[in-house]
């Protein structure tokens, strides 16, 4: 662990407290497939799962599913299971898998877009595509990392829904909410929900160091603040001897989120 | 076979299914002999990578149907998103599961499959032929039916295979290139060797044995013919050269002249300048 000359472990980094944040994402979550997307969502699954979510599944980002949880670029060291695309697909739609998606947009009911800027038929600019955005969210818990919290990615409206949220959903009707679920949104600026009665985003939590102010600021859609805003917890000096030892040694997470 | 008598059974306005997925195990050697031919108004079924991004520049797409189109190391293919944003050709875009479905529906003869994906995004709005169904049964669901994707003929490239068109993968992935096949009307398979039916089991279990022949019209070995995909284990991903292609796919002006070095030949043209290039960047 690197210390400073008092003793005591470096204070935690911003993008440590965004990992901790990704891997409180999977608490009690149980036997299921943890499929992060992004380099500080991959190293907090890892940290929940040498912690307080050890019956987690891993992929190693192509189709296996590794024995053991090696440091981020490292290969494992045991497999445990086979899971190439199609299996993927079809595990999703048993709902056993918690994703934790990117989002080019993202509007305050949880409407994701990764597809394309602009009109559909014509865009501006075609970003990836829909991917799995629209599977993912119709069939298991599906959250969002993004990594700069800025008002172009929170938008009022998303030009393309490729992931669904609450109202779409709930639009859409009975098979679009049976298994449909956002726990949360996690970014550079603090941790958010949708537990208001009209299931918009709000604020959960923020990281040390960040207002109310500047939050708002950087999202183009009017948040629900509740009236106390908690800290995002700090991590332990265990979890950070974790993250900077034996998850992610080469400091991988401090290029995603810079201090 | 070779590539291009694979291309001379196919023909303008056809739907073609292309195997492999992302930047990985793409039937590369046979999409360079579609380029080299004046096949044209294709409609394109794969989920996307350089396939598609070379085809779409060389404008033979009318009609592409995908989920996606990225270079995975590098995350977004770039001549995808240019033809894109000048509106090069029409886009059914589907959701990863949805087209797999809709695959599986093609292979078995059946219209469509009931999934849930779609239901509540704007797939629903941009695909306005996307249908509904409700469930027969108590349920009595409502669910997207998945429309089945039938092949005129798909490309796929696997690691081995017999003279007789039994393919074998050697990677941690089949993709989906046995449902390629099966949704298709005639089906080629390329790959890094041709080998003796005897011997293809000679070190791998039977499960490796992705591609039947009775869905299979014919076979090519064209050695590092997915490159610059990956197909492991044979080779990985060739990423100075995906760097490459991306620069120049990202220059107008800089493109002619990566066509005239590299795809203005034939296949042994191309891996010779393939093979010249990484002497180049060695010196």
């Amino acid at each position: 662990m690197s210390r400073t000359e008092t003793g005591a472990a470096a204070p935690a980094s911003r993008a440590e407290y965004c990992v901790v944040a990704c891997a409180e994402a999977w608490r009690d979550a149980g036997e299921i497939l943890a499929s992060p997307m992004g380099t500080v969502p991959a190293v907090g699954a890892r940290l929940a799962k040498l912690t307080f979510s050890p019956d987690l599944l891993l992929t190693d980002g192509e189709a296996l599913l590794m024995g053991d949880t090696p440091a981020i670029g490292a290969r494992p060291g045991s497999v445990e299971g086979w899971l190439p695309f199609r299996q993927h697909l079809t595990l999703t739609a048993t709902g056993r898998r918690h994703v934790m998606m990117g989002a080019s947009q993202l509007d305050r009911h949880g409407n994701q877009n990764i597809s394309c800027i602009g009109d559909w038929a014509r865009p501006t600019r075609q970003l990836l595509g829909v991917r799995g955005a629209p599977v993912n969210t119709l069939n298991n818990p599906t959250s969002y990392w993004v990594p700069k919290h800025s008002a172009r990615v929170f938008v009022e409206h998303v030009d393309m829904v490729s992931g669904v949220g609450y109202d779409r959903a709930a639009a859409a009707g009975p098979s679009a909410t049976r298994y449909h679920r956002i726990p949360g949104v996690i970014t550079d600026l603090g941790v958010f929900d949708f537990e208001t009665p009209d299931r918009t985003m709000r604020i959960r939590s923020l990281h040390p160091g960040i207002g109310v102010d500047q939050v708002t600021a950087a999202t183009g859609f009017a948040l629900s603040v509740p009236d106390d805003v908690p800290l995002t917890r700090e991590p332990t000096e265990a979890e950070l001897r974790l993250i900077r030892e034996v998850i992610d040694p080469k400091g991988l997470r401090e290029r995603e989120v810079p201090a | 076979m070779t590539a291009d008598d694979v291309v001379g059974r196919l023909e303008s306005g056809m739907t073609v299914g292309i195997g492999g997925w992302g930047s990985r195990r793409k039937p590369m050697a046979l999409v360079r002999a579609l380029l080299r031919s004046d096949i044209t108004d294709l409609t394109v079924v794969s989920y996307g990578g350089p396939d598609v991004g070379l085809l779409a520049a060389a404008g033979r797409i009318r009609k592409l149907v995908t989920a996606f189109g990225t270079l995975d190391s590098v995350p977004l293919e770039p001549h995808f998103t240019a033809a894109r944003q000048r509106g090069a050709f029409e886009m059914v875009e589907l959701d990863e599961a949805m087209m797999m479905w809709g695959l599986t529906a093609g292979a078995q003869r059946l219209p469509f499959m009931p999934v849930r994906a779609g239901l509540g995004s704007d797939l629903m709005e941009v695909n306005p032929a996307l249908r509904t169904v409700t469930s027969p049964y108590e349920d009595g669901e409502k669910l997207v039916a998945a429309p089945a994707l039938r092949l005129d003929a798909a490309l796929v490239h696997l690691n081995r295979c017999d003279a007789q068109g039994n393919g074998q993968y050697l990677g941690p992935d089949p993709y989906f290139d046995d449902l390629f096949c099966e949704a298709a009307d005639q089906s080629y398979v390329s790959c890094e060797r041709i080998v003796e039916t005897a011997d293809l089991l000679k070190e791998h279990g039977p499960q490796t044995l992705l591609v039947k022949r009775l869905f299979v019209d014919g076979v090519v070995e064209t050695p590092n013919g997915a490159h610059f995909t990956s197909c492991v284990p044979d080779h990985d991903r060739d990423e100075s050269f995906q760097r490459a292609y991306v620069r120049a796919a990202r220059d107008p002006e800089a493109w002619p002249a990566f066509v005239a070095r590299f795809l203005s030949g034939d296949e042994a043209a191309y891996q010779a300048a393939v093979t010249a290039f990484h002497q180049e960047e060695e010196a």
